[in-house]
């Protein structure tokens, strides 16, 4: 399972504040912290500051990899900010993402074309926001087709199925549920991974009900998150619901975890 | 006997039949139409509204109360004269040009409605010459632009400099919304308010209007 650490994102507000006050050490020790914790990428996010988010997406990669050594996730709707992240990124990063979106597709192909990079595929084109299962598949069947016809490798995909608010409507869980494990079983080889804050919009108790729904969502397949990895239960959780997925051989994870008391919080 | 307190107290809690039966039971019993709606149905949102920005009611309790307002309202409606019909005032809404996402859109129309707004929601992905058709055609006292990503939030810049230019800019106050919006930005295109969530929107139409 790959983990992307969430914690350096602008919509939060010590990290907004952090980045406006150009506080590198704060930045540095969250990434240091996230990397302890276990991450595989650190994403980096400056998407609420309008005009001046490719300064400072530059400015926390570059502060990120000094402190970590750790690849990026590169976090942005805008292909500009993310050429420009990826212009001072040391070794191979992720870029979050790509979509069907015309704009956004047709800028961001050319710069993952032929590379090693790894690419989220935002299940979201110019029809709007997915709403089915099916929706999803024909979206992901697309973007997955024209990525591979560029020479990216399917393992090299991480398709993000988009998570929509349960509280807005009730099928909004379940259909994205269902659209990991038709992904995962139609395009073998390919990866999943999304962000989980979304489930919970509008609903009190959300921490909660994210950590349920990742437990689920690695049940039907998902083997990729951005999540807080300083959140102890939520790391434990996966953990156990890889073993109980039947995607740890010998239970030796879940006991490594056991040994090393991560399950005493 | 039905009161209307009993009617806003229905669309607090969100129950379809009590709501039903309490509209029917009022219109029996001889109510004007338009106040059951105000002082019953419209009411019970406000209510709702002031819960929500509380924060102990959340986004699915909105919803639900919204529908059974929507059919509090649909009993009502045939009984009312066009010429009577009033409303607090019009409202064109849309997610700017090369932004897709209408959660929150959604949200603030439902509120909007159900403050006893018109609300005319032209979609997703609009192109400044969308919004300005729509203020020709539909006459709004209130434009209301949202967009969820810092790559379209200059979308609202272009559509205000748009409508502008197509001399239509006094006949509307402009709202903007969305995650990256604030204060500033707002003031910065010369929009004429931002509120950051959908029961605040409300508010601020009501004391654009």
């Amino acid at each position: 399972m790959i983990i992307v650490g969430e914690l350096i994102n602008a919509s939060r507000k010590v990290i907004a504040e952090a980045i406006k006050a150009q506080d590198a050490d704060y930045i540095k020790k969250v990434a240091i912290n996230e990397r302890e914790a276990g991450v595989d990428y650190i994403d980096v996010n400056a998407g609420i500051f309008i005009g001046k988010e490719m300064e400072y997406l530059k400015w926390l990669v570059q502060l990120v990899q000094k402190a970590t050594g750790a690849p990026c996730c590169i976090d942005s709707p805008d292909p500009k900010a993310v050429q420009a992240a990826l212009a001072v990124h040391k070794g191979i990063a992720m870029i979050n993402s790509i979509s069907l979106e015309k704009e956004r597709y047709e800028a961001l192909l050319p710069i993952v074309a032929g590379t090693n990079l790894k690419v989220v595929a935002l299940c979201m084109s110019d029809r709007g926001m997915p709403q089915t299962t099916e929706d999803r598949l024909a979206i992901a069947d697309k973007l997955i087709n024209a990525l591979v016809r560029n020479n990216v490798s399917l393992e090299n995909i991480y398709v993000d199925p988009l998570v929509q608010p349960v509280g807005t409507k009730d099928s909004f869980g379940i259909e994205f549920l269902n659209a990991i494990q038709a992904i995962m079983e139609t395009f073998k080889g390919v990866h999943t991974m999304c962000g989980l804050s979304n489930i919970s919009y509008g609903l009190p108790n959300r921490k909660f009900l994210n950590r349920t729904f990742a437990i689920m969502a690695v049940a039907k397949g998902l083997d990729g998150l951005i999540i807080n990895p300083l959140d102890k239960e939520m790391m434990a959780s996966l953990t156990v619901a890889e073993t109980l997925a039947g995607r740890d051989e010998y239970c030796e994870n879940y006991l490594e975890a056991f040994r090393a008391g991560r399950f005493e919080f | 006997m039905s009161t209307l307190a009993d009617v806003a107290q229905s669309v607090v809690k969100g129950q379809m039949d009590k709501v039903k039966e309490h509209v029917q039971n009022l219109i029996d019993a001889g109510n004007a139409p338009l106040d059951i709606i105000n002082n019953g149905l419209i009411e019970g949102m406000n209510v709702v509204g002031v819960h929500f920005k509380a924060g102990d009611m959340f986004v699915p309790e909105v919803l639900k109360s919204a529908k059974v307002m929507a059919a509090g309202v649909e009993l009502v409606k045939p009984l009312i004269d066009d010429s009577e019909e009033q409303s607090k005032g019009v409202i064109v809404l849309g997610t700017v040009k090369g932004d897709l996402h209408d959660i929150g859109k959604n949200l603030v129309n439902m509120m909007m409605t159900s403050s006893g707004f018109k609300v005319i929601d032209i979609g997703i992905d609009m192109p400044p010459e969308k919004f300005a058709d729509a203020i020709r055609e539909h006459k709004p006292q209130i434009l209301a632009m949202s967009a969820l990503l810092t790559s379209t939030v200059y979308a609202m810049d272009d559509t205000i400099k748009y409508i502008t230019t197509e001399g239509l800019r006094d006949r509307v106050k402009v709202i903007i919304g969305g995650a990256p919006i604030t204060q500033e930005f707002a003031e910065s295109i010369g929009a004429d308010g931002f509120a950051p969530d959908a029961a605040s929107a409300v508010d601020l139409c009501k004391e654009l209007v």
